[in-house]
C-alpha cells in the first residue's frame, strides 16, 4: 500500500536526507498522503509548521510512521492564506497537531471540531488565529470548556498548582454526582518556548535544554537530539557509545516504571508496595549516577557518543546493583498483583479501547495496554536496539491494571536487556567528533522513551543551522488518552487514571 | 497479610541515620561545587567562561562562579586546556541570599554563617515546617528529587518538613522552575494565600536565575522575580541530599559550617 504512494520522501529513523528530496505536495495530495497512510496503519509521528520560501505562505510538514515495515515517509505542503481544510474529522490523532498549528503560526483549520490554543503563548508570525488582541496577555486555560448542561450536573475544576509535588495542568471535569461524564486537559502552564529558542542551534545551550525537555526522560531526549545531530553531520557513533546509551535508557524506564507502580499503589492506599517502590527507584537512579554523577543522567549523552566511559569495575558494581534492585522491585511489585484489595481497584477502571487508542495515536506503555503492538525499539531501532532486541509488552484489556502489569513486563524486560550489555559490552571509543552539520537537510530520530515515542525532526538552513527544530514527547499523544480514559469513571478514579498514564506536563508545553 | 510482612522483612529498614550519622554515599562521579585552580590559568584564556551554557563563569573575575546559574554540567572542564576546573563533592551549596552563591575566589566554598532563620521565624517554624511545591516551568527533576526527600530512606517527615495539599495549610513555599509567564499569575496568588510569616525556597538553577531557559521572553528568569526568595538551592537538579542540607540548615537542624 505505501510504496503504491511514490509522492512521499523515504526516510530511516536516524538519518539525514537533502531537504529538496522532500516532495511539496498540492493540499490534496497532503490530505490523501495522510489519510491513506493511517487507512494502512501508519502513525502520524509529527505534523508541524515553518516559514515557507513561498512568499506569505507557511510550509506544513508530515512525518509518518510505518511500524509494520519499519519505514518512515515525509512530505510538505504550502499553505497560503490564513486558514487550511483540517484533517481532523477524518484523522483524531492529528487534532491537537493542528491547534499547535494555528497558535504557533495562526492558520486556521477549517473544520476543527475544537479548536482551542494548546500553550496559550503568542503566534510566530505574529496572525492570530483567533483574532486575539495583540495588547492584551493571553491568560492560560482561559476560554471555552466543553460542558455538560443539566439538573445536577456539575463542574469540578482543578489546578494549575496540584496538591502533591507535581508539575501545574488545569483538569475540568463535567461530573453528575461521582461520575465523570467528560474530562477536559488544559495545559500550557509550562511552555518556556523552547522551540524558539532552538532555531539557529545547535549552540551551547541545546544539549542543556534537550535534556530539560521533561526532565524524568533526559536520556531519551538527549539521545534523540544526539543521533537527529549526529545524522545532519555525518557523525558515527561507537558501537560501545550506542550500548552505554541504550543501557541509560532502559535505567530511565526502570526508575520511572518502578516510581509509577509505587504511585499507583499509594494512590489505592496500599502503603507497603508505596513505601518500598519510592525507595527502590532511588535505588535505579543512583544506578544511573554510578555511570555519569547524575541520577537524571545529565551530561551521559552528547552528540557523537556519550561523556563518561566505563571501566570493568564500574561494570561490575552495576551488575550488582542491578541484581539487588531487581530482586527488591520484584518482592514490591508481585504484592500488588497478590493483593486483592489492590487488584479491585486497578482492574476494570480507566478503559481505554483498542480502537480508540489506535485512533488518538496513542503510544508507549498506554498503546501496549490496549493491545497495540508498537514500540520504537522494536518497530523502527536505532542504535543497539538493531542489534539487541527488548521484547514488546503488552496486555488486551486496556485499564489502569495493564497499564501497571505492561509497566512490570518491561521492567524484567529491561533488566534482562541491560544485563545482556553488560556481559558484552562492545568496545570503541566513547565520543566521535561532531562536524559541521549539513546544510539544507531534514533528519528525523525517534526512541521509545518510557513514557513511548519521543521524536525529534531537524531541518538546516544554507548555514547548517537548525531553521527548525521539532520536538514531539510521548505526552503530546496521550494525554487526550487520559481524558478518554476517564469518561464514565467516578472521580475518584481520576488518581489511579493519571499516574496509570504518568504523563509530561513541560514535555507537551515545550 | 503474611506476604506484605515477609516482604516487609526482605525490604530491611532503610531510614538513613544522617544528620545524627554519616550522609548517605555519593556517586564518584557526583559534581559538586566546581572548583578552579587559577594559577593554572593561562593569561588571557577565556575558554571556561566561552564554554558555560549559562554565563555562570565571569573570566574578568577569574575563579569566581555563579552556583544558582551553574548546570554542573562539564562544559568548562572540558574546555579548560589545563584541566584546572575539578568539581568537588561538596554538596552543600544552598544560600540564603543570592549574592552568596556566586563564590569568589579567596571564598572556597557558599557562605552559611546565615543560612538559618532568624530566631523568632526558628522558634515558630524549626520544628514544624509545612511547604506547598510550586512547578512553574521546573521539568520535573527538581520536583522529583525534592519528592525524594518523602520516601522512607530520606524521610523529611522526621524533622517536622512535609508538604501540604493546600496554601492555606502552608508555612511557605517550595519553587521549582524558572516561572513561566503562564504560571506567574498561579505563583503570585499561591503566595498570597499562605498566611504570614512565611518562606519562599527556591530549588534549582531554573528556580535561581531561569537555568537553560535565562533569557527566554516566555520564563521571567526565576521566583525572585515574582516573590522574596529566603533561601536558594542550587543545581541541576540539586542532589537530594544538596536540598535537604539547605531546608536543614534554614530550620536550624544541623549548623556546621560545610567543608572545603
Amino acid at each position: 500500500m505505501s510504496d503504491a504512494r511514490p509522492q512521499l520522501a523515504r526516510l530511516a529513523n536516524g538519518k539525514a536526507v537533502a531537504y529538496d528530496t522532500l516532495p511539496v505536495l498540492a493540499a490534496e495530495d497532503f490530505r490523501d498522503a495522510i489519510l491513506g497512510g493511517v487507512a494502512a496503519h501508519q502513525r502520524v509521528s509529527a505534523l508541524f509548521g515553518t516559514a515557507s520560501p513561498v512568499p506569505g505562505a507557511v510550509r506544513l510538514h508530515v512525518v509518518l510512521a510505518d511500524d509494520e515495515r519499519n519505514r518512515l515517509f515525509a512530505a510538505a505542503t504550502d499553505v497560503t492564506g490564513s486558514e487550511f481544510a483540517s484533517l481532523t474529522p477524518a484523522c483524531p490523532q492529528v487534532h491537537l497537531f493542528e491547534r499547535e498549528i494555528a497558535e504557533q503560526f495562526g492558520l486556521r483549520p477549517v473544520g476543527h471540531p475544537w479548536l482551542k490554543p494548546v500553550r496559550y503563548c503568542r503566534a510566530w508570525t505574529g496572525r492570530d488565529a483567533w483574532n486575539r488582541p495583540a495588547d492584551q496577555p493571553i491568560l492560560p486555560a482561559v476560554g471555552d470548556f466543553y460542558r455538560v448542561e443539566g439538573e445536577q450536573v456539575h463542574e469540578v475544576a482543578v489546578g494549575p498548582v496540584h496538591a502533591g509535588v507535581i508539575e501545574p495542568g488545569h483538569f475540568r471535569f463535567q461530573c453528575h454526582g461521582e461520575q465523570v461524564f467528560h474530562l477536559e486537559i488544559a495545559l500550557g502552564y509550562q511552555h518556556r518556548g523552547v522551540e524558539q529558542a532552538l532555531i539557529g542551534g545547535p549552540g551551547a545551550r541545546t544539549l542543556h535544554v534537550t535534556e530539560t525537555l521533561a526532565g524524568d526522560a533526559t536520556v531519551a531526549h538527549a539521545t534523540t537530539y544526539s543521533q537527529v545531530t549526529e545524522a545532519l553531520a555525518g557523525c558515527r557513533t561507537s558501537p560501545r557509545a550506542q550500548a552505554l546509551r541504550a543501557v541509560a535508557l532502559e535505567l530511565e524506564r526502570l526508575a520511572n516504571h518502578i516510581g509509577d507502580l509505587g504511585a499507583l499503589a499509594g494512590d489505592v492506599g496500599f502503603l507497603p508496595t508505596a513505601s518500598f517502590c519510592g525507595r527502590i527507584r532511588g535505588d535505579f537512579l543512583n544506578m544511573t549516577a554510578l555511570l555519569c554523577g547524575s541520577r537524571f543522567g545529565r551530561g551521559l549523552v552528547r552528540p557523537g557518543g556519550v561523556g563518561f566511559d566505563v571501566d570493568a569495575g564500574r561494570l561490575a558494581e552495576l551488575g550488582r546493583r542491578l541484581d539487588a534492585g531487581l530482586k527488591d522491585a520484584t518482592v514490591a511489585i508481585q504484592l500488588l498483583w497478590s493483593t486483592q484489595s489492590v487488584m479491585a481497584r486497578f482492574e476494570e477502571v480507566g478503559h481505554l479501547p483498542r480502537q480508540v487508542a489506535a485512533d488518538l495515536g496513542i503510544v508507549g506503555p498506554a498503546a501496549r495496554a490496549s493491545g497495540l503492538e508498537r514500540d520504537i525499539r522494536h518497530d523502527q531501532p536505532s542504535g543497539m536496539y538493531c542489534f539487541s532486541h527488548a521484547p514488546v509488552s503488552t496486555c488486551e484489556a486496556g485499564d489502569v491494571f495493564s497499564r501497571a502489569y505492561v509497566r512490570w513486563m518491561e521492567i524484567q524486560y529491561a533488566v534482562a536487556f541491560i544485563r545482556n550489555q553488560l556481559r558484552s559490552l562492545p568496545t570503541g571509543a566513547p565520543q566521535a567528533p561532531i562536524p559541521a552539520l549539513a546544510p539544507n537537510h531534514f533528519a528525523v530520530a525517534l526512541n521509545e522513551g518510557w513514557r513511548g515515542e519521543v521524536c525529534h525532526v531537524a531541518i538546516t538552513d544554507a548555514q547548517g543551522r537548525f531553521s527548525r527544530y521539532k520536538v514531539v514527547d510521548p505526552s503530546f499523544h496521550n494525554w487526550p488518552g487520559l481524558a478518554y480514559a476517564l469518561r464514565n469513571q467516578e472521580i475518584s478514579d481520576f488518581p489511579i487514571c493519571n499516574k496509570s498514564f504518568n504523563l509530561s506536563y513541560c514535555g507537551h508545553d515545550l | 497479610m503474611f506476604k506484605a510482612i515477609a516482604a516487609r522483612i526482605q525490604q530491611k529498614h532503610r531510614t538513613m541515620k544522617y544528620p545524627d550519622g554519616a550522609p548517605p554515599p555519593l556517586p564518584d562521579r557526583f559534581r559538586g561545587r566546581p572548583v578552579i585552580d587559577t594559577a593554572k590559568c593561562p593569561a588571557g584564556c577565556d575558554a571556561c567562561e566561552a564554554a558555560c551554557p549559562t554565563g555562570a563563569l565571569d573570566a574578568q573575575d577569574r575563579g569566581a562562579i555563579d552556583l544558582g546559574k551553574c548546570l554542573f554540567c562539564t562544559a568548562c572542564a572540558d574546555a579548560c586546556p589545563r584541566q584546572a576546573i575539578t568539581h568537588s563533592h561538596n554538596y552543600q551549596l544552598a544560600a540564603r541570599s543570592r549574592s552568596d552563591l556566586t563564590v569568589a575566589r579567596e571564598r572556597p566554598a557558599v557562605e552559611v554563617a546565615g543560612a538559618a532563620l532568624d530566631a523568632r521565624l526558628k522558634k515558630l517554624l524549626g520544628r514544624s515546617l509545612k511547604l506547598r511545591q510550586v512547578s512553574a516551568g521546573g521539568c520535573n527533576a527538581c520536583e522529583a528529587d525534592t519528592n525524594v526527600l518523602g520516601t522512607v530512606g530520606w524521610d523529611l517527615g522526621r524533622f517536622g518538613i512535609q508538604f501540604v495539599a493546600s496554601p492555606r495549610h502552608a508555612d511557605g513555599l517550595l519553587v521549582t522552575g524558572p516561572v513561566s509567564r503562564n504560571m506567574e499569575l498561579a505563583l503570585r496568588k499561591t503566595y498570597d494565600a499562605v498566611s504570614d510569616p512565611r518562606i519562599v525556597i527556591a530549588v534549582g538553577a531554573c528556580a535561581i536565575s531561569g537555568g537553560p531557559y535565562a533569557g527566554h521572553a516566555e520564563v521571567a528568569g526565576g521566583a525572585a522575580a515574582i516573590v522574596p526568595v529566603d533561601l536558594f538551592i542550587p543545581g541541576c537538579p540539586p542532589h537530594p541530599l544538596t536540598i535537604l542540607d539547605g531546608l536543614l540548615r534554614l530550620i536550624g537542624r544541623i549548623e556546621d559550617p560545610p567543608s572545603g
